[in-house]
């Protein structure tokens, strides 16, 4: 990890949140559980804009800063409307396992 | 590569793997908080300290309040007693680890090309606010109609009831 420069070190976590956040919203059975995968997925990609940002040539033009800070603001309401679907879903079907929900019929 | 990178790396690391392996939901949730306060306080060692601080915010303020509700609404921190991963979840983890190997490659590949250090950036919250409301204004609106519509939708999803009355 010697020759790791700092902005490598932030892409590898980077890297590795994503591949986490990947994993969980592929193999988790639940609902909510893939949703957190998928926040993960997000954080990562807002710390890879903040690294660039922060390593890259122009910060004073706040590109990077910019779009991680809309990020947020589009992931919150993401947040906010995936869960309320959750929430219907299960009221619906009585259930968040995602291995049950096999029929698009209401 | 500093003390503190390394310190907090391997919380924001640790953090998402036990929200993504743990068996109870409530303890995925409180999980995500501890990945979610490691990334704000990586973003904090960025000297980008107001998306730093939106990030607790919306983050551990409100995303993983919204999560914990709707577990519990859900009853979803009843643990399920035939496991909790998915049939397919070898092909799920595959896709992941192939992806990490992929991005892992593109970031030691490219080491020599990325910039050594920078020096910091001086950028105070009044130049972002004003980059706010000047040169990005167009998508602070756009983001100010999304949230908007996003906020109205969600109630409006979640308050249906399946038997005709809406509340």
């Amino acid at each position: 990890m010697s020759q790791v420069t700092p902005l490598g070190g932030y892409l590898l976590v980077a890297a590795l949140v994503f591949s986490i956040g990947l994993a969980g919203a592929l193999t988790r059975r639940n609902a909510i559980l893939v949703l957190i995968g998928i926040e993960l997925m997000l954080n990562a990609a807002n710390l890879n804009l903040i690294a660039f940002w922060r390593y890259g040539s122009h910060p004073e033009a706040l590109t990077g800063m910019m779009f991680a800070i809309f990020s947020i603001a589009v992931a919150a309401a993401e947040a906010a409307v995936g869960l309320g679907l959750v929430i219907q879903i299960y009221r619906h079907a009585k259930t968040t396992d995602l291995d049950q929900m096999n029929r698009m019929k209401g | 590569m500093s003390f503190v990178f390394y310190v907090l790396a391997t919380l924001t690391v640790a953090g998402a793997l036990a929200a993504v392996l743990l068996k109870n939901t409530v303890h995925c949730a409180l999980a995500l908080t501890v990945a979610f306060a490691g990334l704000a306080l990586l973003f904090l060692n960025l000297d980008a300290q107001f998306a730093g601080f939106a990030q607790i915010l919306v983050y551990i303020g409100a995303v993983a309040i919204l999560v914990v509700f709707a577990i519990l609404l859900t009853r979803g921190s009843d643990t399920p007693t035939d496991g909790v991963f998915s049939r397919t979840w070898l092909a799920g983890l595959a896709v992941a680890a192939a992806v990490f190997a992929v991005l892992g490659w593109a970031v030691i590949q490219t080491a020599n090309l990325l910039p050594k250090s920078a020096p910091a950036p001086t950028v105070t919250v009044q130049q972002i606010g004003q980059a706010l409301v000047g040169r990005y204004v167009l998508p602070l609106e756009i983001v100010a109609v999304l949230l908007t519509a996003a906020m109205i939708g969600a109630v409006i999803i979640a308050m249906h009831e399946k038997n005709g009355a809406p509340k």
